[in-house]
């Protein structure tokens, strides 16, 4: 069908036939992509006077946008903490490996390690986008190491800092470069850490409060100066107490500032945090639940023994200890596997699962223009999947970088 | 005219779907044979609920159109009164409408024909009346003072023009209307009326619809239901056949 589109000739990609989640429903409506970006079929079809050049039917598919993973500290053996020779290798082969997980950007995250690592790492580590090669770099998160003693989970504490000398320039120092962080997460109870927040919120990086033993309103306060996230929300901080919620009381607290959302991450392998604290967590907050994986470098190996930065942890099934112990230390969950327990654990529908590893993740880090969604204009990184939620296929930039290999599809 | 009677909206839409359908089919289009479907105009292109939406979503978007074959009067234009008379242009350089396709306003206006509009007009700008402006108020959050007041539309005379036209009137609101338009006399007060000197009309309604009717009326056009079903029975479907053209007769006609 003859056709003039007057803004660009690149090819329009029609994805028929599909369930797509948009404005938080699955509905019935066609996908239309040019140029890496989700288009909006009414403009091309009035203004310029164009049509699909390629037509896809999709078999009733649900399309979503791509997950986001903040919280992940490795995979298939690689350790995103241990400063390695070939650690780009490493990184590239985690960012191939997750799309088959359905995700199309991620967050790599290094726990608490020597001021050394940080300093040889961070800088082999570059926003990107995703691809083919794999999924889209957003920044590093770094878990610790101004955190808690008495939470340190399976932390080192020989590499345990405070900032209560130099404050920010203590943490400058110790990371060495900031260009590429895009979350930091510390102790709120230390001292010097409100400056610390303003000053990381200021550079436009999310703060989260994790590995701590803070009370409610020392949480609170770090979230007047800036801190929007919790990390692994239950785990490594003071449990719920009626009296003091401590930091899970930030879910319903009444002193949030105005126009602000906080967000936690959850683990929902089914052994982080049992099914009903989830449900609790999400009844509670639904809208700023964050799914993480934070795997580790066992993820997607088999059973055995392997290192989380400066341990040797070990994976008996979905459980991973540091040796020898009973601490919980990261997790071999994938994200495809969280966003169905979470789905099943809570009774959820669908679109919240889904939303909960892709819009609500874009959210806290301010990119919901670009990512996390199917609305017009945004990044074209999708998944296909079954009605069961199972990846079938993953998109980024509209180009197909993972499909299953599956006969029938 | 054809009174086509169905028991509800869903009824009557369908029929009237599968009557397009099928004189589409019959008419066989092809490269340069255009089938013009006239369609009544609304809301100004701005608006979220604009026209162009409200079209996009409930009929473009489902079907095969080059954009290029879609004609939507555009009130932003600078010179309306160009506008509009381009558009009249338009409809017979395509070989003028085969079917007009439209509603009835409970004032019996067809498109934005108001009550007073002249029966031979063509088309224009028009100055909605307070019935109209009432009705349309649900697409702006009932503010009234946001709905448009003017509006540019085809003409009385226009529709006329059209080879075949079929009107849908569904829900008790809209009876009295349907009385004035078919039961009494031609009159500029109800525009719809204009239609009882057309050759080829169609009305397609639902049984709310015909609450002000007398029963004569609709026990006889409840009678010819059989034959009017005729009309609505599956033909071959064009993507089968290629592009042969149709050579079937019309089962039965006016």
């Amino acid at each position: 069908m003859p056709s003039n589109k007057s803004v660009s000739d690149a090819p329009i990609v029609q994805f028929t036939n599909c369930r797509i989640l948009r404005d938080h429903q699955l509905q019935r409506e066609d996908l239309w992509v040019r140029e890496g970006k989700i288009l909006n079929p009414e403009k091309l079809f009035f203004d310029e006077k164009g049509s699909a050049d390629v037509q896809l039917d999709c078999k009733d598919i649900i399309i979503a946008p791509g997950f986001i993973d903040v919280q992940i500290n490795g995979g298939f053996g690689v350790d995103f903490s241990l400063a390695t020779d070939d650690f780009k290798s490493g990184i590239d082969l985690v960012s191939q490996k997750i799309l088959s997980h359905g995700v199309t950007s991620f967050c790599p995250t290094l726990v608490t390690s020597p001021s050394s690592v940080y300093h040889q790492v961070l800088p082999q580590i570059s926003v990107r986008n995703g691809g083919a090669h794999g999924a889209g770099i957003l920044g590093a998160h770094l878990e610790g190491p101004f955190i808690s003693k008495e939470k340190k989970g399976a932390h080192p504490e020989h590499c345990l800092r405070t900032f209560e000398a130099g404050a920010f320039q203590d943490l400058l120092a110790t990371y060495g470069c900031l260009d590429c962080v895009q979350i930091v997460t510390l102790a709120p109870e230390m001292r010097r850490s409100s400056e610390v927040i303003q000053e990381l919120t200021k550079r436009g990086i999310c703060v989260s409060l994790g590995h701590s033993v803070a009370n409610l309103s020392q949480a609170e306060e770090a979230v007047q100066h800036g801190a929007t996230f919790i990390t692994h929300l239950f785990n490594a901080m003071l449990p719920f107490h009626h009296r003091d919620p401590g930091i899970v009381g930030l879910l319903t607290s009444d002193r949030i500032p105005a126009g602000r959302r906080v967000f936690y991450g959850m683990i929902s392998d089914g052994i982080h945090t049992n099914p009903a604290a989830l449900r609790i967590a999400h009844r509670a907050h639904p809208k700023g639940l964050v799914l993480v994986t934070d795997a580790m470098a066992g993820m997607g190996l088999a059973p055995g023994r392997h290192t989380l930065g400066q341990q040797v942890v070990e994976i008996d099934g979905l459980n991973t200890y540091i040796a020898g112990t009973k601490t919980l230390s990261g997790s071999v969950a994938t994200m495809d596997t969280c966003v169905r327990h979470f789905q099943e654990a809570t009774g959820c529908s669908v679109e919240t699962a889904l939303e909960a590893a892709s819009l609500h993740p874009a959210q806290l880090l301010g990119i919901e223009h670009k990512k996390g969604t199917l609305n017009y204009d945004s990044d074209a990184d999708f998944l296909m999947l079954n009605d069961s939620l199972y990846v079938q296929a993953t998109y980024i930039a509209g180009e197909e970088v993972w499909r299953q290999d599956v006969s029938g599809m | 005219m054809k009174l086509i009677i169905l028991d509800n909206y869903s009824q009557a839409s369908e029929w009237a779907a599968k009557y397009i359908r099928n004189r589409i089919v019959q008419f066989g289009p092809g490269p340069g044979r255009f089938f013009t479907l006239g369609l009544p105009t609304g809301l100004p292109r701005d608006h979220p609920e604009s026209y162009h939406s409200f079209m996009w979503n409930n009929f473009f978007k489902h079907i095969d159109i080059s954009p290029e074959n879609v004609h939507i009067l555009d009130g932003n234009a600078p010179d309306l009164q160009a506008e509009c008379d381009a558009f009249e242009e338009k409809i017979k350089a395509a070989g003028g409408i085969e079917l007009f396709v439209g509603g009835i306003g409970p004032d019996g206006h067809i498109a934005f024909n108001e009550p007073g509009s002249s029966l031979v007009s063509r088309t224009r700008v028009k100055t909605l009346a307070m019935d109209t402006i009432l009705a349309n108020a649900r697409f702006f959050d009932g503010d009234l003072s946001k709905v448009p007041t003017m509006a540019l539309t085809v003409g009385v005379g226009t529709v006329m023009d059209a080879r075949e036209v079929m009107i849908l009137i569904t829900g008790a609101h809209k009876a009295f209307a349907l009385y004035k338009a078919i039961e009494d006399g031609v009159n500029h007060m109800w525009t719809v009326s204009a239609f009882q000197q057309h050759p080829n009309t169609v009305f397609v309604c639902d049984e709310d619809a015909t609450l002000e009717l007398k029963v004569k009326t609709v026990k006889y056009f409840k009678g010819l239901m059989l034959v009017h079903n005729k009309l609505v029975e599956p033909l071959y479907s064009m993507k089968e056949m290629g592009t042969e053209r149709s050579q079937s007769k019309k089962p039965y006609s006016d």
